[in-house]
This record gives C-alpha cells, sequence and structure tokens, in this order.
C-alpha cells in the first residue's frame, strides 16, 4: 500500500497566463496577508507580556522568520510529492515516537524530547502534519465517503500515535493529534450516524480514559470543574488569567499595563496563557480582533480546500485548516476557563519554536495544494 | 488502481463542500462561543475580577511605630530600642523545614532553646506568619545568610526594634518590661492597633503606660509581584512614634536604695512629699528583664521562679506586711483628731495590757514597760501598752475611718502595674471576709500595726509624704511627664485629697514627736547634724509568739525572724523626701532599716554615706 503512487495528474502547468510574483513563489496572497498580520499582531502582545525578558521579543521574530521559509519551502513541494511522503513519515514519526518512550529526554516530568546529537527533537510536532496527510493519502485512495472498514483503518492510524504521544505524557499534543485526523475523517464525509455513535462511545469510555490518566491529568480535570478548590496548586493558573481577563474589560487596560501579567502573576503568560495578556491589555475589542484574523485564515484554509483539484488535496487543506482552528479553541477556552487546561499554544502567538513551525509547514501545503494545480480542460 | 474519473471527483468534491461549509460555520460558531465567554468575563463580571486583580496586587502593610523611650529625672536614659536582625522563616513556602534549618545550622549558630522558642512561636501564628528561628543575629551571621538567600527559599532576615533596658536589675521592678504579645493577650488587644507590632508592656510602668509608649501604627499600600516583593510603595500613612517618658525616678536615687538595701531581701520607697513623685522604688532582690524581651529560656525562666529570695516579686507595691509601730504617729494623730487624747495627757505602762474581765495580756516590746508616758514618749519609746489602750479608747470604727484618711486599706493609685491594696482590718471586713464578728482585743492590735493589718512599702511612703507636707495625700507617680517629639512636656496632673486635720497643731505634735525618735529615740543612731530627720520604727512580726514565750532573735531562725520597718521624711523643717524602708527578716526597725533610710536620705539630701554604728543603743521597736 505504501508503493502506490499518487494519480491524479495534476503536475506541469502548461505555460498560459503569466504567473504572477506570489504564483511563481507558489504563495496565496490572502492566506499570507492574514499570517503576517497574525504574527504583527501576536509579537505586540508577546512584546508586552516579555517585557522582564526582551530577549525573547528577538529571539520570536527570528522564529517566525525561520518559520516563515519553512512555509516557503513546503509550499514548494508539488502536492503528487507530500502524497508520496505521508505513508514514510507518518511511520518514521511512529517509530520515533516509540523511540522517545524507550530513550527519550524527561524535561517537566514528561518523556518528549528525542536527542538526536546535534538537535533535540519532539516527534509528537511532526504527527501534528504527518497524521492529517497519512490519513488524506489512505482516504483519497479508496472510494469517498469511506464506509465502515475505511473509517475503522482511519481511527486505527489516528489511535497508535494519540496513545503513544498520551502515554509520554502529553494531553495537549495527543489532543491536537488525534482532533487532526478525526477532522480529515469528517470532512472525508464520515457519516453522521457514524459519528453520532462514535461520540456516544466515546461518552461511554470516559471513564477509561479516566483510568487511563495521570494523576496530574486527572487533577487537570478536575480543577477546570471547579478551580476555587485549590487556588493555590492546579486552580491557580485558570483563576489568575481569569482575573486577567476579566478586569481587562472592554477596552484593556492599555498596552505594557497588564498588572496581572506585568507583576507576574500570570503563569505561562508567554507561551500557554499570553491570550490572557491580550485579554488583560487589549481587552475584549483586542480578543475580538485576533478572532477575526483567525477565522479569516481558516475560512480561507477552507476555500482553498473546497477549491482543490483531487481528494488528498481537499482532504489535506480542509484537514491542516481545521486543526489551526482546534488550537485556537482549545486554547482560548482554556485560558478563559470554557476547557480543562491542555497544553496547547495560541497558533502564531505563544512564545516558543516547534510548534509555530509545525503551522507553518502547514500552511505551506495548504498554498502547495492551492497554487500547484493543473490547467483543466474546460 | 484505477484512475478517478473526473465524475467520481468531483461526486466527492461536492460531499467535501458540503462538510467544509458546514465546518466553516461551526468554527465561526465555535470562536462566537469563545468571544462570548470573554463577554462573560470582561462586561458582567469586569468588577469583581478588577477587585480581585487589585487585591492581587496591592496589599496594606503596618507600620509599627518606635516605641516610647524612658528617662530619669535628671535625663538619664533608662529603656531604650535597638534595631535587632532576626532568621524568619515563612512556613508556606518551606517543603521540608529539617533539611533548611539543618543547611542553616553551617550559616548561623542555632541552639535547642532557639528551635524551641521556634516551635511555640510557630503554634502561636498564622499560616502567612514569618516566625523567627534566631534573634539577634551578628552582622557577620546576617551577611551569611544574606549571600546564601537564594538557596533559601522561605527564609529571610526580618529586622525589629527591641527594647533594651540598660541599667538592667536597677530598674526592672520599677519600669517592668516588655514582651512577645501571648496568646491570652491576642484576645484582649485590639489586633488593629498592634499590628506589626510583637511587644506589649507586661508589668511595670512599660505596662500602665502601654497606651502612651505604644504610638499609632501606620499603613502603607504597597504594589507587590506574584512573589511578594514590594515593588513601590502606593500611598501611605507614616506611624507615629510612642511618646517618651520622663519619670520623677532619679536613678542615682534609685542605685543608692539598692546598695543600701545590700543582700537583704527587701524594698525602699522614696516619694517627693511636694509633687508625689517617686523618687525611687526599689524591690531586693531584682533581676535583669532584658531576657523577657525576646523570650526568656524555660530553664532560666524556672530558675528565678522557683528562687526562695522571689526575684520576680515586686516587694515596693505587691508586698503586703504588717505595718507595726510605723502606724503609731499617725494612730497618735487620730487621737488628737477624734479628741479621744490630748497630746500630754499620760498613760501608766506596766509592760502589758489587759482587757477589762479578761485575763489575757496584750505585752510592750519592753518587758519592764515603759512606765509614765504621754504622746511624745510613747512614740518616741513606741510603748505598745499607750496605743492599745488609745485604740481601746477609740474604737475599731474610728481607727479604721481615720487610718482610711491616710491612704490605708486602698490602692495608692501608683502607676506601677499590679499594686496590692493592703488591709485595714474593720468591723465590716471580719464579717464579710471571715464570717465572724469583730472581737475588742482585735482593736488593740490594729493599734500597733500587727494582725490582719496590712500594708505596702509604696502605702507607707505615701502616707509617710502626707504626714510631711502636714495632710496632702498625693497620688504617688513614677511619670512626671510625657513627651512628643516635637510638642513640650505634659506634666501627668496631680491629683490628691487632704486629710481631715482641722487643728494644725496637730501635725506639730507628731513631726515633734518623729523628729525625737531619731533625735534621741528608737533611731537615734541615724542622726545627723546636716539636717533633721522625723521617722518611725516599726518591727513587723512574721509569727505570734505564744502567752509565756519570748522572742529572742537569735533563737529563731531566718526566715522567720521579724520583719524591720522605717519611715522617714527630711528635712523636718521643709520636707523634700519620704522614704519607706521594709527589709525582710530583718529584725529591729531602728538597727536595720533605719540605716537603710538614712543613706537613700544622705544620697537624696547630697549628704557623703554616714557610717553607722550598727551596735549602738538598744534594739527598740
Amino acid at each position: 500500500m505504501a508503493t502506490r503512487p499518487y494519480n491524479s495528474a495534476l503536475d506541469s502547468i502548461p505555460a498560459g497566463d503569466r504567473p504572477g510574483l506570489l504564483q511563481r513563489l507558489h504563495l496565496d496572497l490572502p492566506l499570507l496577508a492574514g499570517i503576517l498580520l497574525l504574527g504583527i499582531y501576536g509579537l505586540l502582545v508577546l512584546f508586552s507580556a516579555t517585557e522582564q525578558d526582551p530577549g525573547k521579543e528577538q529571539r520570536q521574530v527570528l522564529r517566525l522568520a525561520m518559520a516563515f521559509v519553512v512555509m516557503l519551502a513546503v509550499a514548494q513541494v508539488p502536492p503528487r510529492i507530500l502524497a508520496r511522503w505521508a505513508a514514510p513519515l507518518y511511520l518514521a514519526g511512529v517509530l520515533m515516537l516509540v523511540a522517545v518512550l524507550l530513550v527519550g529526554d524527561i524535561s517537566k516530568g514528561a518523556q518528549r524530547w528525542l536527542d538526536l546529537g546535534v538537535l533535540r527533537f519532539q516527534p509528537s510536532e511532526l504527527l501534528k502534519v504527518a497524521v492529517p496527510m497519512m490519513l488524506a493519502w489512505f482516504l483519497s485512495g479508496r472510494p469517498l465517503p469511506p464506509g465502515g472498514l475505511g473509517i475503522l483503518a482511519g481511527a486505527v492510524l489516528i489511535a497508535i500515535p494519540t496513545l503513544l504521544i498520551f502515554k509520554q505524557p502529553d494531553l495537549g499534543t495527543a489532543v491536537l493529534v488525534a482532533g487532526s485526523g478525526a477532522m480529515v475523517l469528517f470532512l472525508a464525509g464520515m457519516s453522521w450516524r457514524l459519528i453520532l455513535g462514535i461520540g456516544a462511545l466515546g461518552a461511554a469510555l470516559m471513564p477509561v480514559l479516566w483510568y487511563l490518566m495521570r494523576d496530574y491529568q486527572r487533577q487537570r480535570v478536575l480543577t477546570f470543574l471547579d478551580p476555587t478548590t485549590d487556588p493555590l496548586g492546579s486552580g491557580y493558573h485558570i483563576i489568575q488569567s481569569q482575573i486577567a481577563i476579566g478586569s481587562g474589560g472592554v477596552y484593556g487596560k492599555g498596552w505594557f499595563n497588564g498588572t496581572q501579567s506585568h507583576l507576574e502573576f500570570l503563569p505561562e503568560r508567554t507561551t500557554d496563557f499570553i491570550f490572557a495578556v491580550l485579554g488583560e491589555e487589549w481587552g475584549l475589542a483586542g480578543a475580538l480582533v485576533l478572532m477575526a484574523i483567525y477565522l479569516f485564515i481558516i475560512l480561507r484554509g477552507l476555500q482553498i480546500a473546497a477549491a482543490a483539484q483531487d481528494s488528498f488535496g481537499r482532504l489535506l487543506a480542509g484537514g491542516l485548516s481545521l486543526i489551526f482552528f482546534v488550537y485556537v479553541f482549545v486554547n482560548t477556552g482554556m485560558v478563559s476557563g470554557m476547557l480543562p487546561v491542555v497544553g496547547v499554544p495560541l497558533p502564531l502567538v505563544s512564545y516558543g519554536g516547534t510548534s509555530l513551525v509545525t503551522i507553518m509547514a502547514g500552511f505551506g501545503m495548504i498554498m502547495s495544494i492551492h497554487t500547484h494545480k493543473k490547467r483543466l480542460p474546460v | 488502481m484505477a484512475k478517478l474519473s473526473f465524475t467520481e471527483a468531483s461526486d466527492d468534491g461536492r460531499i467535501f463542500t458540503d462538510r467544509a461549509i458546514l465546518a466553516g460555520i461551526l468554527v465561526a460558531l465555535a470562536l462566537t462561543l469563545v468571544l462570548a465567554r470573554l463577554a462573560k468575563l470582561q462586561i458582567t463580571d469586569h468588577a469583581h475580577f478588577t477587585t480581585l486583580a487589585q487585591e492581587n496586587r496591592v496589599k496594606l502593610q503596618p507600620l509599627p511605630p518606635t516605641r516610647g523611650l524612658i528617662y530619669d529625672a535628671k535625663g538619664v536614659l533608662l529603656a531604650d530600642n535597638f534595631a535587632s536582625y532576626s532568621l524568619d522563616l515563612s512556613l508556606e513556602k518551606i517543603d521540608d523545614l529539617q533539611a533548611t534549618i539543618a543547611e542553616l545550622r553551617e550559616l548561623v549558630s542555632i541552639e535547642d532553646k532557639d528551635i524551641r522558642r521556634f516551635e511555640r512561636l510557630r503554634a502561636q501564628s498564622g499560616r502567612f506568619d514569618a516566625v523567627p528561628l534566631r534573634l539577634n543575629l551578628s552582622e557577620e551571621e546576617v551577611a551569611r545568610v544574606s549571600v546564601n538567600g537564594h538557596r533559601f527559599p522561605g527564609v529571610g532576615i526580618g529586622v525589629e526594634l527591641l527594647r533594651y533596658y540598660p541599667l538592667g536589675t536597677a530598674t526592672a521592678h520599677v519600669l517592668g518590661y516588655v514582651g512577645r504579645i501571648n496568646e491570652r493577650e491576642v484576645e484582649q488587644i485590639d489586633p488593629a492597633e498592634y499590628a506589626g507590632t510583637h511587644y506589649i508592656g507586661k508589668s511595670g510602668i512599660e505596662k500602665t503606660y502601654e497606651d502612651v509608649l505604644r504610638g499609632k501604627v501606620g499603613y502603607q499600600q504597597v504594589e507587590v509581584n506574584a512573589k511578594g516583593r514590594v515593588l513601590r510603595v502606593l500611598e501611605g500613612q507614616p506611624p507615629r512614634s510612642g511618646q517618651d517618658l520622663h519619670l520623677h525616678l532619679d536613678i542615682a536615687l534609685q542605685q543608692a536604695a539598692t546598695q543600701a538595701l545590700g543582700e537583704f531581701r527587701g524594698a525602699v520607697v522614696a516619694i517627693d512629699p511636694r509633687t508625689g513623685g517617686v523618687l525611687a522604688l526599689v524591690s531586693t532582690p531584682s533581676f535583669d528583664a532584658n531576657p523577657f524581651v525576646e523570650g526568656i529560656g524555660a530553664e532560666e525562666y524556672r530558675d528565678l521562679r522557683d528562687d526562695p529570695d522571689h526575684p520576680l516579686f515586686n516587694r515596693a507595691v505587691r508586698g503586703q506586711y504588717p505595718p507595726g509601730s510605723t502606724v503609731k504617729p499617725f494612730v497618735a494623730l487620730g487621737g488628737l483628731v477624734t479628741g479621744t487624747i490630748s497630746y500630754t495627757a499620760s498613760k501608766f505602762c506596766p509592760g502589758y495590757y489587759q482587757l477589762p474581765g479578761n485575763s489575757h495580756r496584750y505585752r510592750d516590746w519592753r518587758k519592764g514597760g515603759h512606765g509614765t508616758v504621754a504622746m511624745e514618749q510613747s512614740i518616741v519609746q513606741s510603748c505598745d501598752v499607750y496605743y492599745y489602750d488609745l485604740a481601746h479608747d477609740m474604737g475599731i470604727d474610728q481607727l479604721h475611718g481615720f487610718l482610711s484618711t491616710f491612704g490605708f486599706g486602698i490602692k495608692t493609685g501608683v502607676d506601677v502595674a499590679g499594686e496590692q491594696p493592703g488591709l485595714l482590718p474593720s468591723k465590716e471586713w471580719a464579717l464579710r471576709a471571715r464570717k465572724a464578728p469583730w472581737f475588742p482585743g482585735e482593736t488593740l492590735i490594729v493599734g500597733i500595726g500587727q494582725g490582719a493589718y496590712l500594708a505596702t512599702p509604696v502605702q507607707l511612703a505615701a502616707a509617710t509624704a502626707a504626714m510631711a507636707n502636714r495632710g496632702q495625700l498625693i497620688q504617688p507617680r513614677v511619670v512626671r511627664a510625657t513627651h512628643s517629639p516635637g510638642a513640650p512636656e505634659e506634666p501627668i496632673p496631680l491629683e490628691s485629697r487632704r486629710v481631715p486635720v482641722k487643728d494644725g497643731r496637730h501635725w506639730d505634735n507628731i513631726i515633734q514627736a518623729m523628729t525625737a525618735v531619731v533625735e534621741r529615740g528608737t533611731a537615734k543612731r541615724i542622726r545627723t547634724n546636716a539636717f533633721q530627720i522625723a521617722g518611725k520604727t516599726g518591727t513587723a512580726q512574721v509569727f505570734t509568739l505564744g502567752q509565756k514565750e519570748s522572742y529572742r532573735e537569735s533563737a529563731v531562725p531566718e526566715r522567720m525572724r521579724d520583719h524591720a520597718l522605717f519611715v522617714a521624711f527630711a528635712p523636718v523643717e521643709d520636707p523634700r523626701i519620704a522614704v519607706a524602708v521594709i527589709v525582710e527578716n530583718g529584725g529591729h526597725g531602728g538597727s536595720v532599716a533605719a540605716p537603710v533610710a538614712r543613706k537613700v536620705l544622705d544620697a537624696y539630701l547630697g549628704q557623703a554615706p554616714a557610717e553607722i554604728d550598727a551596735a549602738e543603743a538598744e534594739d527598740g521597736d
């Protein structure tokens, strides 16, 4: 199966209209504009959040630039090559996850890192793109919408890396990896009966999940249900972030004027909880602007997916767009106290390089899908 | 596999588009849901969260005031404050207390008594209070802890002003001391007034003038970060220092009186009869109050408490002794005022006294009797029989009534905390306290200051001062004035009442007799040409002799010997000092207590201390 060729003939667009610069660079202007706007907006928020450590802002600018280069590079890769790489990338990713569990470095109580000598690498990040690629490739090779067997196979493909990551333990990434696969299944046209059935099964399996959870993960869920039970322990994060957001009001306390963030009451303010800094300093208005940019990017991604020429392109572009949404929803939901605390960054705003590269690689794929179209006979 | 047909592609493309549009709608709804959640936090609950953010950021810190200082009459500093550094542990930030203490031991010396005090204070503190592990760190220890501070989260150096009594034992009983607020006091004080302060006046002047000395606590609003570090002061009200106290007490006289008592257990109270100012207030043996400030060790405290000489007991205001013959001038004055007897009328003293129809003999201290004595001689020779008869004639009601006017049986109101009232027996007292009627014989015993009659040294001194100034009984005061920085001194108002004596000649008579006591009577050994002294000796029985027994000092164990008393004032023509001396188990007033009084008078009236021959003259009462 892994040797099956990608067979939708979409390469070699014959020269008709002279393509513009963006077209030649395989970039999509609206998506690019959305990403740049988001990047700049994020840097402004981070600038205030990193006041105590100015070096962070510079490093983040550098990372954004690097991630941008990654996006540009990935955008040059035609979709058929992406499809060809899907299975090897997925296999390599799963093998590395196994390796992490066996020989990985322990950092902050979790085994997530693989030390390759020259660079430390977090294989779970790779799976965030490898899983939707694999699912898109697998499903596009069969008639759509997929039947029960196809869904089952897809579910197994999702479950293997998800469980391995969950075991590290890294609940946040596990949620994202599972979500990325599920989004592809949904877009592939999985029947509503199955969706509801799995939903019901999921609810029934909650106690099993509870049993599998580590103590600190259980504590997070308990704390989510009532943060005040442990105001100085695990409830502290969520209480302080709600105070930050709530005290921001409609227009915020002003840039650099957030007391919760600048006086260090807000933990993880440059990473997972940066949305609270935005809420405190820029208020509801600032959050509205951010949400609008996110919505624009996601909708543009879905639009590109709908306009793609083949199933692989549609499923991959759509899956990547929706997983971007999952990032946003899980993070903002967590910071505002609607969802339990799971370690998911706010995409393109949170400080940190690894997830940034993954996300931008995803955008590169979406752009590639949009810009490597074969002219169809009219 | 087969090449995908165009139809197939467009077919699953339609399904995809439907799903993509649905997904887009769901995404928009989900993001709107997040915004709705934000609106709830930022609009509906905005005020609530603003308050919480403010409470996070702004802390109210108490600023403890500086306790007022205490100076003697000549400006000598008696109670000072000095900055003391302590090693404080914030327990909620320390995971392994034992390990932390063990590591700190390598930097500063921590003894077992420090651990015990720490455990005691820890039990009394709240969860977020810093508890001192070591007090009084040296500068070197402070430096060592500061350099290594980063290794010890939750360990800090605290600084507070600690009370210090430079003269130690000389002032312990009169000044008292401050100490850490204990659990019982915590319930009584206003916590707002004591915010940031751990100390309170426990006894003496420190307790009486607690409210004056303490000052007013200040506050500052500070902005803190999450670690509790103060970033800036937002606003504040500075503390107001406590007022300084200026005493009537003359520390030189205090030390002279202490020295005069020497190894004896006893008390000296000296009062200026013109002002009621307490010039000296001594109780021996004394103790050093300084260890009490920081919390005295259990062992050290036990030693003081169980010492048979009771050094912690303030005899000057709490010691209640039978006043003995020192009351005779007052009883005699009562006889004159009530018209019971005249100054010149004589009585015959055969050495004993019998009530009509009763065989019991009330004995005079001199076996053979004093023969025929009038009032002056009765005081000069301290004739008991004269006073048995006079008391009998006056009756207990008149006796009690008149002696009360000199303050016997009532607290003087001296500003040294813990004063006892003494006891002036009466018929009413007998019924109330003893549930028994008054016996006529008891009246006789009251007449010579024995039996149930009890007086404190400060009471005797105040009554003697009233005798010296001819009837003005002034409430004795150690403190002359309070003083706030930048304001004039505020004198403590004088409170006094008059002893009702209509005929001024009565005063002349009694003072003349008291002068004769020193000129040629029971206290003639302390006579001096430098100034005239009026005085009266006294002996207080510690135990009662049987009818046939006689008292021989050398045969009685030391603790059962009589107490020696002496009251005096000088100079007679213009009294500037009245003094009461009691020497526990000292024997006779004339031979033991009077010389102590003379040394006090000498020290105050500018006379070189006299050599007094202790073996001279008979041991009069």
